[in-house]
């Protein structure tokens, strides 16, 4: 998984993803749509470029984790993890059934490669600070990736384990906020402001990026200032629209937490084979 | 299963007092030389949790983690994703009561490797208050799937289950008192997760105790012996799972149980017997707990005293129990 793609390849990559959450989504009857098309890039970029693992050898000792705090946005999980290789893509239409693999919110190893449970906000990055402490107590040197959500920095746990990886200087975990600027009341900064948010997290001793995190070349080039930098974890803001692709959903809050049903689904995958066009445009730029 | 009961220590003539953090912390130091995949972690209560003899003998294997209980929790979960075994501390009214739910969907969910350490639990923390004494924490933690809960009758016996806790897969919840007790059981006295002990034979009444109630039930089988009534006394160490053989076989031999426990009286070790025996062997019961309210502080005696804990509570409510047990009407 390691090998270099091109961006145009991490592109289609994305596509795919988003492709499949709308799909599984529908089938699915519930759930949410924003967040997991908004992340489709910083999971093609992970798990097709950055992170070092093995979908044949899921419980190999030498992977990079991911870590997945906003639990409600495993449909891209999901999704990313299929299109690796992890599981059949036809399986992604049994999200949130009886019976299914594919809990609603992530559940620890419910398929091989899923490294965590999470679902009720501001769990993940204590449990990612716990892994990358105990990998760099074992001088494993692989690393943990934490995906998190701009809504869930509300919760305050997230800054007891902030406040923990900064002291103890965790160079080896990097979080990847989707600063999507929306949560289930409305828009963040009128729910309740995170802004300034760079400088809060420098304040806690973090090196922070500021990202584009839809632009792929980007997202791969602060998961690589992060891996170069010692003695600091690295947090990467990545600033995306909600619901990326499709353009009736995008940046409203309504999409946060519904699916679509078949007619917008259809409309939405309409979009998004011409979505091709727009990145490659981007390329180019 | 032995009917006999198991040999104890001589706890009436030569008392040594001693309290079960102080096994756990001697447990911890063991245990970690033997694993090195032992870790500790705690919340800025390293000492009176008794982590303190591991983080001198192995400082690189101690993590700090400050005043940041739900940090704790996750942390532990963190390590344990990295093939630790995490024995994460802190006073039980915080850990596992403030982070219930860290320990509910990060570690219990995920069926991981945690050992939690509730420490000062109980009454008997004294002085402190009511917002210290946790007294739920058996309630909440017995309601956790994939969750072992272990109450050490002594240090002795906190000793043995901190050893058999790193042994042993699965996330697991351990209770600690501060206070000083006798030491009841012996060097040779078997530690099983999920079997009852048999501490004393008996053939009125069965007194079932947890923690440091059972020397309080053992002292009451004592008095009730003046009285001619011959009480068994079985030790619970651990909640969850229960030892249901052992508690089935004591209804249908003494038709009369008394449970002391120093928690309130919902779902506690009481509520625990009370479900296996209208399950499986339905006998008169009575629940020697805190009444269902808050307690204060004051000296850790007389709060035992004040709120019903005492040896003289357990006879009382044997006495009574035997008494419904031969009423032919509701007593």
């Amino acid at each position: 998984m390691s090998a270099a793609r091109s961006i145009k390849e991490l592109a289609q990559k994305a596509q795919a993803i988003r492709q499949s959450i709308i799909t599984s989504l529908v089938e699915a009857g519930s759930g949410h749509t924003a967040g997991p098309l908004g992340m489709a890039d910083v999971f093609a970029a992970l798990y097709f470029q950055v992170m070092n693992h093995d979908p044949d050898k899921p419980d190999w000792d030498g992977r990079d984790r991911l870590i997945l705090s906003n639990g409600h946005i495993c449909p891209v999980l999901y999704a990313a993890m299929a299109e690796a290789g992890y599981f059949p893509k036809k399986e992604l239409g049994t999200l949130r059934q009886i019976n299914s693999r594919l809990q609603g919110h992530p559940h620890y190893w419910s398929v091989p490669g899923v490294e965590n449970t999470s679902g009720p906000l501001g769990q993940g990055l204590s449990q990612a600070c716990g892994l990358a402490y105990g990998l760099r107590l074992s001088n494993n040197r692989a690393r943990v990736y934490a995906i998190m959500g701009d809504g869930e920095q509300q919760e305050g746990q997230n800054w007891e384990a902030y406040w923990f990886a900064g002291v103890n200087r965790l160079s080896n975990l990097t979080a990847l906020i989707d600063r999507n600027n929306i949560q289930i009341d409305g828009y963040t900064e009128d729910v309740l402001p995170l802004q300034p948010f760079r400088h809060k997290l420098e304040a806690f001793r973090w090196n922070v990026l500021d990202i584009d995190g839809h632009n792929l070349g980007a997202i791969v080039d602060a998961c690589y200032q992060a891996q170069a930098t010692q003695q600091q974890p690295t947090a990467i803001i990545c600033n995306t629209i909600p619901g990326q692709g499709v353009e009736f959903m995008e940046n409203l809050p309504v999409w946060h937490g519904q699916p679509p049903d078949k007619d917008q689904a259809r409309e939405a995958l309409r979009q998004l084979r011409t979505l091709g066009g727009r990145l490659d445009c981007r390329e180019l730029s | 299963m032995s009917d006999q009961p198991l040999k104890l220590n001589d706890y009436q003539r030569q008392p040594e007092l001693t309290s079960t953090r102080d096994g756990f912390g001697r447990g911890l130091v063991d245990t970690a030389k033997a694993d090195d995949r032992v870790v500790g972690l705690c919340a800025d209560l390293t000492e009176s949790v008794r982590f303190q003899w591991f983080k001198e003998a192995f400082p690189e294997r101690f993590i700090e983690v400050g005043i940041a209980e739900q940090n704790l929790m996750g942390l532990a979960a963190g390590l344990a994703l990295a093939g630790r075994v995490p024995f994460a501390g802190s006073y039980a009214a915080f850990s596992p009561c403030r982070n219930f739910d860290q320990l509910r969907v990060s570690v219990c969910y995920s069926n991981l490797n945690v050992k939690a350490v509730g420490g000062h639990a109980g009454l008997t923390v004294g002085p402190d208050g009511a917002t210290h004494q946790a007294l739920e924490d058996i309630a909440i933690t017995r309601a956790l799937p994939n969750l072992t809960v272990i109450v050490p009758c002594d240090d002795r016996q906190a000793y043995r289950a901190t050893l058999t806790m790193a042994q042993e897969k699965g996330p697991m919840y351990l209770r600690l008192s501060r206070e000083k007790t006798p030491r009841l059981t012996g060097p040779h006295t078997p530690f099983e997760l999920g079997r009852g002990q048999l501490f004393r034979a008996g053939g009125d009444v069965t007194l079932v105790g947890t923690g440091i109630m059972t020397v309080a039930a053992l002292r009451a089988a004592d008095e009730l012996a003046k009285l001619s009534i011959s009480a068994r006394v079985i030790n619970i160490h651990t909640i969850k799972p229960i030892d249901q053989q052992l508690i089935t076989q004591a209804a249908r031999e003494t038709g009369a149980l008394v449970t002391a426990e120093e928690h309130q009286l919902h779902g506690g070790l009481g509520g625990a017997v009370a479900e296996v025996l209208a399950e499986r062997w339905p006998v008169p019961l009575e629940r020697v707990a805190v009444q269902d309210t808050f307690g204060e502080s004051g000296p850790a005696q007389e709060l035992l005293k004040k709120y019903g804990l005492t040896s003289q509570d357990i006879v009382k409510a044997a006495q009574k129990v035997i008494k419904r047990k031969n009423s032919k009407s509701e007593v």
